[in-house]
């Protein structure tokens, strides 16, 4: 089957892949785009390593042609910090031990940043339900959700740069 | 795991989309969000030549409440549908319900269309609209008809509809009685052991004057439970009532041993889940 020119705007550039239709899009992220933040952890739609922010939405990109992402607009977590300036989730990831191996934390981050986009004062409960589809086996969550709540509190100060 | 082959189209309008499907005939499948049909692709279970995307079609996305009536648009997602103001007002129990499918990543993506359509047995919006009696608007070459949802379910992933028809609305009216959608699961995100679908109304001299109950994956349908419904009905809604409508739903139920447990501990849930469903939706009148 013959492939097809995608085009995506990642992390606010644009960017073009060639792919056949049965190409998922985690797949062209990683391995043609050379975007390795989100990770593959179980390719059955389950684990949410593989989240990525499509057009306002987190989205496991193991479940998602990329030919159905034609001209949307990709965050990754690459696309939220570097390591010279880490996001503020990132921070709190850090200070408040939130990975162990790192395995889910691209996803998780990418997953917090849309659910503090969409709600910017959650409670515990919420953050554990809104993370409901992103899986650690490390941390246990405790120390995932301190951080989400301290990342909220510190994007709500009035001075907060995001 | 990659899918097989297929060749991928992307039609604009509806119209465009049904002639597609009568041309590749049985080679094609449609695709909404893909959030039950890749998973079966990966693993082969569903091998289409052609995907006949629905994600271009905007006339397939809508919710609207006019006289009496709610209509969604088959592409409108879990997650817009919990967002809806207008739903919480006009049928509150179906913001329950998606709240408890799947996780947030697979409420974004998952419509309602292709929850109605799909025939999975563990999918929730099934008896959830034999509950609300809803009726299915099917689209096919032939011209537009529409189905009860209460006679849509023939076996697990084989339904009413034909083959080349697409699914375009769901309508049903609005829904204000008592409601509860009440689901026992391993994990947040899981599929039910045992779920229960219920709308109670209450008349001003106290009666049940409105009972609608139906149950998901306790069979290889979802189960509309009439008789429990007609007990409630006649005897009101009392402790005496309420074990006879439970015990005779639990007569229509078949679940079968799977990861999930055994059929003997999915007829306890079952039984369980369906009297809490009950009291919580005469609570709320
Ligand atoms: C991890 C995970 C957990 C899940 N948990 C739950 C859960 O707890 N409860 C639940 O109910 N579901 C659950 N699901 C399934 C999810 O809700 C799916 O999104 C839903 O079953 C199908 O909707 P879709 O839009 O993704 O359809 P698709 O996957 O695109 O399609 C499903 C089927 O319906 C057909 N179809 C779709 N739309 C139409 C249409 N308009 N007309 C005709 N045919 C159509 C397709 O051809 C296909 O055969 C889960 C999925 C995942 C990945
Ligand atoms: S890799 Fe996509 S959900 Fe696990
Ligand atoms: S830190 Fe290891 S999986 Fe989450």
């Amino acid at each position: 089957m013959s492939k097809t020119t995608i085009k995506l705007n990642v992390n606010g550039q644009s960017v073009e892949a060639q792919a056949e239709p049965r190409e998922l899009l985690i797949h062209v992220l990683r391995e043609q785009l050379q975007i390795t933040g989100p990770h593959i952890g179980c390719e059955t739609s389950h684990c949410g390593a593989c989240t990525v922010d499509i057009d306002g939405k987190s989205i496991k990109s193991c479940t998602l042609f990329a030919i159905q992402a034609q001209g949307s607009e990709i965050t990754t977590i690459e696309g939220l910090g570097n390591p010279d300036k880490l996001h503020v989730l990132q921070e709190k990831f850090k200070e408040h031990h939130g990975l162990q191996c790192g395995y889910c934390t691209p996803g998780m981050i990418t997953r917090a940043h849309r659910l503090l986009e969409e709600n910017p004062n959650p409670t515990e409960e919420d953050v554990r339900f809104g993370i409901a589809g992103n899986l650690c086996r490390c941390t246990g969550y405790q120390n995932i959700v301190k951080a989400v709540m301290a990342a909220a509190d510190e994007l709500n100060q009035p001075e907060a740069v995001a | 795991m990659i899918p097989g082959r297929f060749e991928y189209h992307q039609p604009e309008t509806l119209p465009a989309a049904v002639a597609l499907l009568s041309d590749l005939g049985e080679d094609a499948r449609v695709i909404a969000g893909g959030h039950s049909l890749i998973p079966m692709m990966k693993l082969r279970l569903a091998m289409p030549e052609h995907l006949i995307d629905l994600r271009a079609i905007g006339t397939l996305r809508h919710i609207t409440v006019a006289d009496g009536q709610v209509r969604i648009g088959a592409m409108t997602t879990q997650a817009e549908i919990i967002d809806s103001g207008a739903l919480q007002q006009s049928a509150p129990i179906l913001r329950e319900t998606s709240l408890q499918i799947a996780d947030p990543q697979v409420r974004y993506a998952g419509t309602i269309g292709g929850n109605v359509a799909n025939g999975d047995p563990g999918n929730d919006m099934p008896a959830l609209m034999q509950c609300l009696d809803a009726s299915f608007k099917l689209q096919g070459p032939s011209g537009e008809r529409e189905v009860a949802a209460r006679e849509f379910y023939e076996a697990a992933y084989f339904t009413a509809r034909d083959d080349l028809e697409i699914l375009t609305e769901i309508l049903f009216p609005v829904s204000t009685a008592g409601y509860a959608y009440e689901k026992q699961k391993r994990k947040i995100g899981d599929y039910a052991t045992a779920a229960a679908a219920v709308l109670l109304g209450k008349g001003a001299d106290g009666n049940c004057n409105h009972a609608a109950i139906a149950l998901t994956n306790l069979a290889d349908t979802p189960i509309y439970c009439e008789e429990a419904c007609a007990q409630l009905l006649q005897s009101g809604v009392n402790a005496a009532s309420i074990q006879s409508a439970v015990q005779s739903a639990m007569g229509q139920i078949e679940p079968v041993d799977d990861n999930r447990g055994p059929a003997e501990f999915k007829k306890h849930a079952a039984a369980v889940i369906l009297k809490r469903a009950i009291d919580i939706a005469w609570s709320r009148n």
